[in-house]
């Protein structure tokens, strides 16, 4: 059967991915499927030490090894240039310093050699072989280390209003609590990788990227080429998480490895080093500090963050990004500072900031709720915020009080019994908690190209990239939408930096800044389809090219049609085209999506056995473009919120800085077992079209944020453990754990 | 990865003969242990024997009542087996509780036996390993050894868990490794086959150089017994236990007058709770009967850094097992 949706109505409704097949099936090429002429494998040498320099490189037995081309280090490497790392130029990379820059070590698990070979299995062998000296000096393992030995440093999304210390002593109510995050790791399934060749001083790479225009553009200042030499491809992503938004070392080594050999170079990073050379979500401490008056009215809230950052680059995880603005409250702080560990460069993971940070906010909240002796839905619903309070602006569209009642009673929120641990089952203890979700809507600069061609189907190009959300499927129903072809006539092509510009897929916009693009094109084309037909040789030469109509593929003139075919090939032409340049959003409104989630936890206290047995979400995200992708992507951020709660940590040997789990085995990420058995998301559908016209804010990212916190919240209803520290593993809620002599 | 050369036996002789009493030398089975080792350059075989085409697939009843696997037989095979589903029980569970379908399809019996630890500082290369590099040290000791690391028969120079749950059920039904070898065959008891890694975590196992596992022989099922895999983890699937247990018991009325207890996840090798078995015969099956064995099955546990939880989760899986079990 098929599941075409026909013109006019694809918004809204739920096709399935159309590229769904070609993805299930193989068809769809990653970047490491792609084998050029003559391509010969990068393989890397990676630092076993956190901290130091590499004194000496002992080569011989790799230079030996069969198959060896060359192998590059910090001796043998083309000068490059770094990239100034501007997200307005279009060039940001998160780690500046180019790969074998120096003969520097600033974290376990980076470059310090690659060896290039005729085959992948030669360049393993051989990189094994490459011995390496360091001198190595004692490493910053993690955040309270580096606060001690070199304290911090401020960061940026600081805000202040009224005075929050002076209303804090003396408040009726008030907690001063600090929360814990770890790194979390990505692990998107596919692997970083890079193909790259060059022709002269024209370098085409494949890669599995979130941003090909910006790499284009870091690669263009990193080579001192022109952008438009360079054409980074990227059609098809084994997803991202945020690890490739910008581009890493690896990208930088295969390129000029490819150039200096002559050679196309395939380079694929390991999944150990996924874990340390392409970005983590840093580890946070976060201090809160909330006060309210007698009847739990938010009066003082405070919320401090210290993250990790690298020792070669500053990243800024803004954990009280969504504290600024989400609750109604005169007196406030939001401050961000960063302690320098030796670890690869942080970046952005799914809600960078809002992912941990609410799950301090969220779950301070609770503990003030429960202070003030107050519901904490209610709680929520007396201090929620009317306007954007940080901004002084309105929302453009926040339907979080309705988002809330409405999983709550879908929940049963109102039917538990409050009583810590007063809710059984059989073996299990029942805990149910709730926290809000917040994400800021975004959309950016963008372009695309629509051709309505002859051949009775649509060709749409934008370089942006589907990370397996949906964005190819969303484009074709914006045109089906206007030209009422059904989606399978339409081609969308994405991921190529020969595609007009596009934004990277990343902070949920890229539903509202490609759909006015393509929206904006095709109607641009449709103008172009009416000039023709009423040219001097058209169907309505005659007519105002204004007084036609264009519908499900007709332009109609009083009371006439003809096939938009016929008028393009009544004069021999091959398509009308329409290219389109939209801006990005405007800053009238606070624009903000918002949401809530309801978790029920089950804590057997005989085997020490907690899960997540059932969640109710409701988002409000405005329209909703498909709703099948749409529920998929807040599905995948619960279960994602999930891990983060209860399963995911990268540990780091104190002792030196080394990452011990870094592989898919004990870096644990919830399988298809622990999915809850129910899991219910409410879409609560409300267009925003003071955001854009088509009243969409994007859906990727909120899903993720208060699912840690709502699952706190449940663990303290059920054991009474408030734990703040992330993960929520069981020996957290153990009793009687026999004490450990330090060695 | 280091090249090694490659040889199929066609026979268990050949098999043998290839092998040679070379410690550089590896049987392929699976490869599921193997080959990402050799991957990650933690083995380094010079030479492997593929020994898939052995005959040695074949689950057979004796006419004594064991059950004899073929070395090759396949987890998913052995679990799935009607007689083991039914005469087994806590085999076939503890199977189906290790790794994932894609693993399981391609492990073997043997395969399984062999496993070796998922130890992070052994599988890094190169931080301090007395198994990778004997008189290294122990990184684990002071390290991060959270899930991974044992709380029974630890020793001062290594504290890894055997990852395998089917090893833990069969240590607990008591079974006999068959093996051939440069001087022939003979058996092992499976108890006597994993080593406690003392001062010589190095070696891991009875085997002698080149001897090949042909065959895991079952002891008779215990009569009117009852038996249960409980595994303690994480995540609820594709995890190694923190703790788990294999249990079988039989009961005349509500008193116990047999029952076997092995623990997997919290010991360096399979681990048969021997005492721990003693204060439950004869006994009724009461919680206060489940705390008291399961407290002496941990009386000699060290917790380290990250895993005195172990301690108490493992009693727990003890209880828990006899509970569902006596119930």
């Amino acid at each position: 059967m098929s599941d075409s949706i026909i013109g006019a109505g694809a918004i809204g409704s739920g096709p399935k991915r159309i590229d769904g097949q070609r993805k299930v099936t193989g068809a769809a090429p990653y970047a490491a499927d792609h084998h050029p002429d003559n391509v010969a494998y990068g393989y890397g040498v990676f630092s076993t030490i956190a901290s130091g320099t590499v004194a000496g490189l002992d080569l011989d037995a790799a230079r030996q090894s069969p198959g060896v081309i060359d192998i590059f280090h910090h001796e043998h490497f083309p000068e490059l240039h770094r990239s100034p790392s501007s997200m307005a130029q279009g060039n940001k990379v998160e780690e500046t310093r180019l790969p074998f820059e120096d003969n520097k070590v600033y974290y376990e698990g980076q470059f310090v050699a690659l060896v290039v070979a005729d085959t992948f299995e030669n360049a393993r062998a051989a990189a094994r072989k490459v011995g390496v000296n360091y001198k190595s000096d004692q490493a910053i393992a993690n955040l309270d280390q580096g606060v001690t030995a070199h304290g911090t440093q401020k960061g940026q999304g600081n805000h202040e209003r009224g005075d929050a210390a002076g209303n804090f002593d003396g408040a009726a109510h008030s907690i001063d609590v600090t929360y814990t995050t770890p790194v979390e790791t990505h692990n998107p399934m596919e692997m970083h990788a890079s193909v790259a060749s060059w022709e002269g001083d024209r370098l085409t790479i494949f890669e599995s990227s979130q941003g090909v225009v910006q790499q284009q553009g870091a690669l263009a200042k990193i080579f001192g080429i022109p952008p438009e030499h360079i054409r980074v491809e990227s059609p098809f992503i084994g997803s991202g998480f945020g690890a490739k938004l910008w581009m890493w070392p690896h990208a930088v080594a295969a390129s000029a490895a490819a150039r200096e050999i002559g050679r196309p170079v395939q380079l694929v990073v390991p999944r150990q080093q996924m874990f340390t050379t392409t970005g983590h979500r840093p580890e946070t401490c976060q201090r809160m500090r909330l006060a309210t008056d007698e009847n739990g009215k938010l009066v003082s809230l405070r919320h401090e963050s210290i993250n990790t950052t690298s020792f070669t680059d500053q990243y800024v995880e803004t954990c009280g990004s969504v504290t600024k603005s989400l609750y109604s409250c005169p007196n406030l702080t939001v401050s961000h500072e960063t302690t320098q560990v030796n670890r690869g460069t942080p970046t952005s993971m799914r809600a960078p900031g809002a992912a941990p940070g609410l799950f301090a906010l969220e779950s301070a909240i609770d503990e003030m709720a429960l202070e003030a002796g107050v519901d904490p839905l209610e709680f929520r619903m007396n201090n929620y915020a009317e306007r954007d309070e940080s901004l002084d602006l309105d929302f453009s569209s926040n339907h979080i009080r309705e988002a809330t009642e409405r999983a709550a009673e879908k929940f049963g929120w109102h039917d538990r019994n409050p009583d810590v641990g007063s809710m059984r089952d059989g073996h299990e203890i029942i805990g149910y908690g709730m926290a809000a979700c917040n994400w800021e809507a975004l959309k950016r600069e963008c372009e695309a190209r629509v051709s309505l061609r002859a051949d009775g189907t649509a060709y749409v190009t934008c370089a942006t990239q589907d990370i397996g959300t949906g964005t190819y499927t969303i484009i074709a129903q914006t045109v089906s939408d206007l030209t009422g072809l059904p989606i399978e006539k339409i081609t969308v092509r994405l991921g190529d930096t020969s595609y007009p510009k596009g934004p990277i897929s990343g902070g949920s916009w890229t539903t509202a800044t490609t759909l006015p693009a393509v929206a904006a094109a095709t109607r641009k084309a449709i103008e172009e389809l009416k000039g023709y037909a009423t040219s001097g040789k058209g169907d309505f030469a005659d007519a105002a090219s204004d007084s036609l109509t264009f519908e499900n593929g007709q332009l109609t003139h009083d009371g006439q049609s003809v096939d938009y075919v016929d008028v393009l090939k009544g004069q021999k032409l091959a398509s009308a085209d329409g290219h389109a340049h939209t801006q990005g959003a405007d800053s009238q409104y606070s624009y903000r999506s918002f949401g809530a989630h309801f978790v029920e936890v089950r804590w057997d206290p005989g085997i020490s056995n907690l899960r997540v047995s059932r969640v109710v979400s409701a988002i409000d995200v405005g329209r909703v473009i498909n709703s099948m992708t749409a529920r998929n992507q807040v599905e995948g951020a619960i279960v994602m919120g999930l891990g983060m709660a209860h399963f995911e940590a990268t540990e780091y040997d104190a002792r030196n800085g080394r990452p011990v789990n870094n592989n898919y085995a004990e870096y644990v990420v919830p399988v298809h077992a622990d999915q809850p058995p129910e899991v219910d998301v409410i879409l609560l559908d409300y267009p925003d079209l003071e955001f854009n016209e088509f009243g969409a804010r994007g859906i990727g990212e909120i899903g993720i944020t208060g699912m840690a916190a709502a699952v706190a919240n449940a663990v303290y209803h059920a054991t009474g453990k408030r734990i703040r520290d992330l993960p929520i593993f069981k020996e957290k809620l153990m009793e009687n754990i026999p004490a450990v002599q330090s060695a | 990865m280091h090249n090694f050369d490659y040889a199929r036996a066609d026979s268990t002789r050949q098999a043998v003969s290839s092998h040679g009493p070379d410690k550089q030398a590896a049987y392929l089975a699976g490869g599921t242990t193997l080959l990402d080792l050799v991957k990650i350059d933690i083995m380094r075989p010079e030479q492997v024997v593929d020994i898939n085409r052995l005959d040695l697939k074949r689950i057979e009843t004796l006419n004594d009542g064991r059950t004899r696997i073929g070395a090759l037989v396949t987890n998913t095979a052995l679990a799935r087996d009607e007689r083991i589903a039914s005469d087994y029980a806590v085999l076939s569970e503890a199977l189906l509780s290790g790794a994932t379908t894609q693993l399981r399809n391609k492990a073997t019996t043997a395969g399984n036996v062999m496993q070796r630890v998922r130890c992070p500082y052994f599988r890094d290369g190169v931080s301090n390993c007395n198994k990778r590099e004997p008189g290294s040290g122990c990184a684990a000791i002071e390290g991060h050894n959270r899930s991974v690391h044992a709380v029974l028969g630890t020793s001062e120079h290594c504290i890894a868990t055997h990852p395998s749950d089917m090893c833990v059920a069969m240590a607990a039904i008591g079974a006999t490794i068959t093996v051939e070898g440069p001087e022939g065959q003979r058996e092992i008891d499976f108890l006597d086959f994993h080593l406690l890694p003392g001062d010589t975590p190095e070696r891991e196992h009875a085997l002698k150089p080149g001897e090949l596992i042909t065959h895991v022989t079952l002891d008779a099922p215990l009569d009117n017994s009852r038996s249960h895999y409980l595994k303690l983890r994480d995540r609820a699937s594709y995890q190694f236990a923190l703790a788990s247990s294999a249990v079988i018991v039989t009961l005349e009325g509500d008193t116990i007058t047999d029952a076997r207890v092995a623990l997997g996840g919290v010991g360096t090798r399979p681990w048969r709770a021997h005492e721990a078995e003693a204060a439950l015969k004869g006994q009724k099956a009461t919680e206060a009967t489940f705390q008291k064995a399961a407290g002496i099955a941990f009386k000699s546990a060290t917790p380290y850094a990250h895993n005195a939880f172990k301690i108490p989760l493992g009693q727990q899986a003890i209880v828990r097992n006899l509970t569902t079990l006596t119930a």
